[in-house]
């Protein structure tokens, strides 16, 4: 019972974090190594905007989010659109944006163990006589409401129907009147705010620190990997499959070794399935 | 000449999604034969190369060939078994001289043990092997046309250095993909002669075409696809008088004026 | 509306024309042409420990060597078959563990545990990565990323190979000058090394994985099996590397898997040229000493460099040796239209 609970948990937490990167990718196709990066940046406008300058939880909240979307878009339309389509630079350059935030948040000063935010509603209550915090509820509560919002606006709005589009097929977007450009753009933005959100739902249950840049990018892959890079709902399933693992292996064998089920789930899937779950790169063995 | 047919195409099935690109397509080709495969466009011709080259995972069938069975094996192992293909989108090493394309494939261990075409079983230098490769497919080898760059070579010449680059692995079979579109009139009228001096060498040739008129020159059967099926299979003459393939490309009776063409 | 009367026209000197093919033996002034860049670059590095004033900069001077060594290994799998290795720390890593291993635990000494940590590192390396060899340059891109962040995490989880302390006290090179000139050395040949490489055919079969993978797999060629061997010979340089640091430094931790070693390189090519082998080898003579000058900002210098290798690639900067080689080949004029 607790491993369900707490797995669900865990594997909600990992569609947050994997569905801003499988947006942004399966849209532009850029791998945005950015992701983790703006994750912690989302953290720290948070913190910043309710310490610095005062403001409520849920209003800094929704500002951050906002924000990040911008630096998102920000961060496509000044580097990666030049370098859109050269994939070895598109790697290259969305890891160094990458890195050089986060490791210059580290010199400036947002170090060690003191910046942390608050629970949503702190306390727990007994599920089926397991503990469980009350935030970690609305965690799942508010993950479950994004995927379905999500599946929701790709199915019934003009423009999630444009980016289902040109996840299918660029060109075929493009000679419909889909302007590719800008809806990578907005790819971008929405992946980046998909990815505050995760890290204002995630953050209270641990500190801000720039080391959870690099666990949230780690694991996001990975999640799209097994699911297949491409693929929202494969992403969400493979959160759920790595979720599991995940906990599973914290019960039996210890906590230390949750990034090793990350890396071996991404080893094994390119070795059996390499295009994941429900990889629409299926022609990635077959392409002619 | 052999009983058992070189190729054994049974059943071959692909969808792409929600597409069905070949459903339950089944042929043989005997050794040394001509055959061509045609079909209006969308019929399944390049899938099925890619199929039995490898570069697609059917969705099923089996495929034969000299009787053991090639279904999944990944591309290269295939062409090292001595499958070969031309692609329909040129893929030349562009930045590279025209023997230098050749050389490439001179390193494949096919080519180490059979010496490439006209080898005779062991591999001299490959630059040598390579203009001398050029040379037997119409480049000449005094000029500098060997030494130019791909890019700068016209279509003609590049789809001979497809070719080639398919004899640098001492084939046994080549499966050409639109060999003769591109090209103008003499182009193709030079190409012929090439084709017929493959098939006195001994190569089986599976051909996919567009341009009837050349490829009903050549051929020894024809297989006629149609949506993804076979829908007839026979010798030139019979696929012309078959009133299904008529209707098929052009939908209506009218065809006698093209037909009679070849 | 602009009228332009006049465009910028790039020819090939004169002396480069009389230089290509054999009639450069014909005087000494051709010959000299080509062979100066090179004979300048060689004695240049086999001077450079003899000019430094300090022991500090002769330790500079070694762990320029070790980063140089990775930054071909990028370059070279980068530019010539495709493949972006982003964790460069990967090799550092496994040279490093594996030589103070031998040499701590087995009481091996150098001579056999830089190049016994070399070849096994490199096997490792290899069948680690092995799985995304098939598949596109994506997928190896965030596997090499991957690789190095999830062992160290590992190596800190399960207290193994000494955990978060590492493994220390472990045999230094006899002496300063050995170290400099084993690393100058290595360098030196392993730059020419891959330079006829790729020169070769075999390069050309390199290339052909790089730009036309289905023409290769056409011919006949295992892919994978290529990217397998490149792989390979870009894992012993690192391991090379990694093993050097380890003795280097008497030390060997999980730091050693840290973004340094992963960027620098990369940092490195792009400025110093990327393509040319040269390139990344006079990149990391520039920003390694700016970097041990950096020391004291910390984690900063690879927010630095990650800053400048942005704007390298974005506005698409040839780096310095591209540029060079250009002025030296070619001339430019202006010519009226």
């Amino acid at each position: 019972m607790e491993i369900l609970i707490y797995g669900t948990v865990n594997s909600i937490a990992l569609a947050l974090m994997a569905l801003g990167f499988a947006l942004v990718y399966g849209i532009s196709r850029v791998p945005n190594f950015a992701h983790g990066a703006i994750y912690v940046v989302a953290g720290f406008i948070t913190w910043s905007l309710i310490n610095t300058l005062g403001i409520g939880y849920a209003l800094s909240a929704l500002i951050a989010i906002l924000i990040t979307g911008v630096i998102g878009a920000l961060i496509y339309r000044s580097m990666l659109i030049r370098v859109r389509g050269m994939a070895i630079s598109e790697i290259i350059a969305s890891y160094a944006i990458g890195l050089a935030i986060l490791e210059g948040l580290r010199w400036g000063g947002f170090k060690g163990m003191t910046y942390t935010l608050p629970l949503f509603i702190p306390g727990s209550v007994s599920l089926g006589g397991v503990p469980i915090d009350i935030h970690r509820l609305l965690l799942v509560g508010i993950g479950g409401g994004v995927i379905a919002l999500l599946w929701l606006f790709t199915h019934y709005t003009r423009i999630g129907l444009a980016f289902r589009g040109m996840a299918q097929d660029e060109r075929a977007a493009l000679m419909l009147g889909i302007d590719s450009d800008f809806m990578a753009l907005l790819a971008t933005a929405f992946g980046s705010m998909i990815a505050g959100l995760a890290a204002i739902v995630l953050l209270p249950l641990g500190n801000i620190v720039v080391e959870a840049g690099y666990n949230v990018l780690i694991l996001a892959i990975a999640v799209c990997i097994v699911g297949g890079l491409g693929s929202w709902m494969g992403a969400v399933l493979a959160a759920f499959l790595i979720g599991f693992a995940q906990i599973l292996t914290v019960v039996y064998l210890g906590s230390h070794y949750q990034m090793v089920v990350a890396l071996l789930a991404i080893i094994f899937t390119l070795i059996m399935r390499p295009s994941g779950l429900f990889g629409r790169q299926k022609e990635l063995e077959e392409r002619v | 000449m052999n009983e058992m047919p070189i190729l054994q195409v049974q059943e071959v099935t692909k969808t792409f999604g929600g597409i069905l690109a070949l459903n339950r397509v089944s042929f043989d080709v005997r050794e040394g034969e001509i055959l061509g495969i045609i079909g209006p466009n969308g019929s399944g011709k390049t899938t099925i190369v890619n199929c039995i080259t490898g570069f697609v995972k059917m969705s099923s069938g089996k495929i034969f060939f000299r009787g053991k069975e090639i279904t999944g094996k990944p591309a290269h192992k295939i062409a090292d078994l001595g499958v070969t293909r031309t692609f329909q989108i040129m893929r030349p090493y562009y930045s590279l001289p025209a023997y230098k394309n050749l050389v490439i494939p001179l390193f494949s261990p096919r080519a180490k043990r059979t010496g490439g075409w006209r080898g005779g079983g062991k591999l001299g230098d490959r630059n040598t092997v390579g203009i001398d490769i050029l040379e037997e497919i119409g480049f000449e080898r005094d000029s500098f046309v060997p030494y130019k760059m791909a890019s700068a070579l016209p279509t003609g010449y590049l789809k001979r250095l497809e070719l080639a680059r398919c004899l640098a692995l001492r084939p046994e079979i080549v499966l050409c993909d639109e060999v003769f579109s591109g090209l103008s009139m003499s182009e193709i009228a030079s190409m012929v002669p090439l084709i017929e001096r493959l098939q006195m060498d001994g190569i089986t040739l599976i051909m996919i075409e567009h341009r009837l008129r050349e490829l009903f020159r050549v051929a020894d059967r024809v297989l006629v696809l149609n949506f993804g099926e076979k829908l007839f299979e026979g010798t030139p003459e019979e696929v012309m008088a078959n009133e299904k393939v008529k209707k098929a490309y052009f939908g209506s009776e009218e065809v006698e004026e093209v037909m009679t063409y070849a | 509306m602009t009228f332009i009367d006049r465009r910028k026209e790039r020819l090939d000197r004169g002396i480069k024309v009389r230089a290509d093919g054999i009639y450069a033996l014909m005087s000494w002034r051709e010959l000299s042409y080509l062979t100066l860049p090179r004979m300048v670059l060689i004695a240049g590095m086999l001077l450079l420990p003899l000019l430094m004033p300090n022991l500090y900069w002769q330790r500079v001077i070694s762990i320029v060597c070790i980063y140089a060594l990775l930054a071909l290994s990028f370059d070279f799998l980068a530019h010539f078959v495709g493949l972006v290795s982003l964790g460069g720390a990967l090799y550092i890593g496994t040279g490093a563990y594996l030589a103070a291993i031998l040499n701590k635990k087995l009481g091996l000494s150098l001579l056999f545990t830089i190049p016994a940590a070399s070849i096994t590192g490199a096997l490792i390396c290899t069948l680690l990565l092995l799985p995304c060899l098939p598949l596109r340059g994506v997928y190896f891109a965030i596997v090499s990323l991957m690789y190095p962040l999830a062992i160290a995490r590992v190596i800190e989880a399960l207290n193994i190979f000494g955990g978060t302390d590492g493994i220390m006290g472990i045999e230094s090179f006899p002496n300063n000058w050995v170290e400099q000139y084993f690393g100058i050395i290595m360098v030196l040949l392993f730059l020419f090394g891959l330079r006829r490489l790729v020169n070769l055919d075999i390069g050309l079969v390199f290339r052909g994985v790089k730009d036309n993978d289905q023409a290769v797999r056409a011919s006949g060629m295992s892919v994978a099996y290529y990217k397998a061997v490149a792989v390979f010979i870009a894992a012993t340089m690192g391991c090379l590397a990694g093993a050097c640091l380890s003795h280097t430094y008497m030390f060997a931790g999980i730091s050693l898997f840290a973004l340094d070693f992963s960027i620098l390189p990369i940092a490195a090519t792009v400025i110093g040229g990327s393509g040319t082998l040269a390139g990344p080898v006079l990149g990391c003579l520039i920003l390694v000493p700016i970097s041990e000058l950096l020391r004291s900002f910390g984690t900063l210098r690879i927010a630095i460099y990650a800053v400048v290798l942005m704007a390298f690639i974005v506005f698409k900067s040839e780096g310095l040796m591209v540029y060079g080689q250009r002025k030296y080949h070619q001339f430019e004029r202006w010519v009226k239209i």
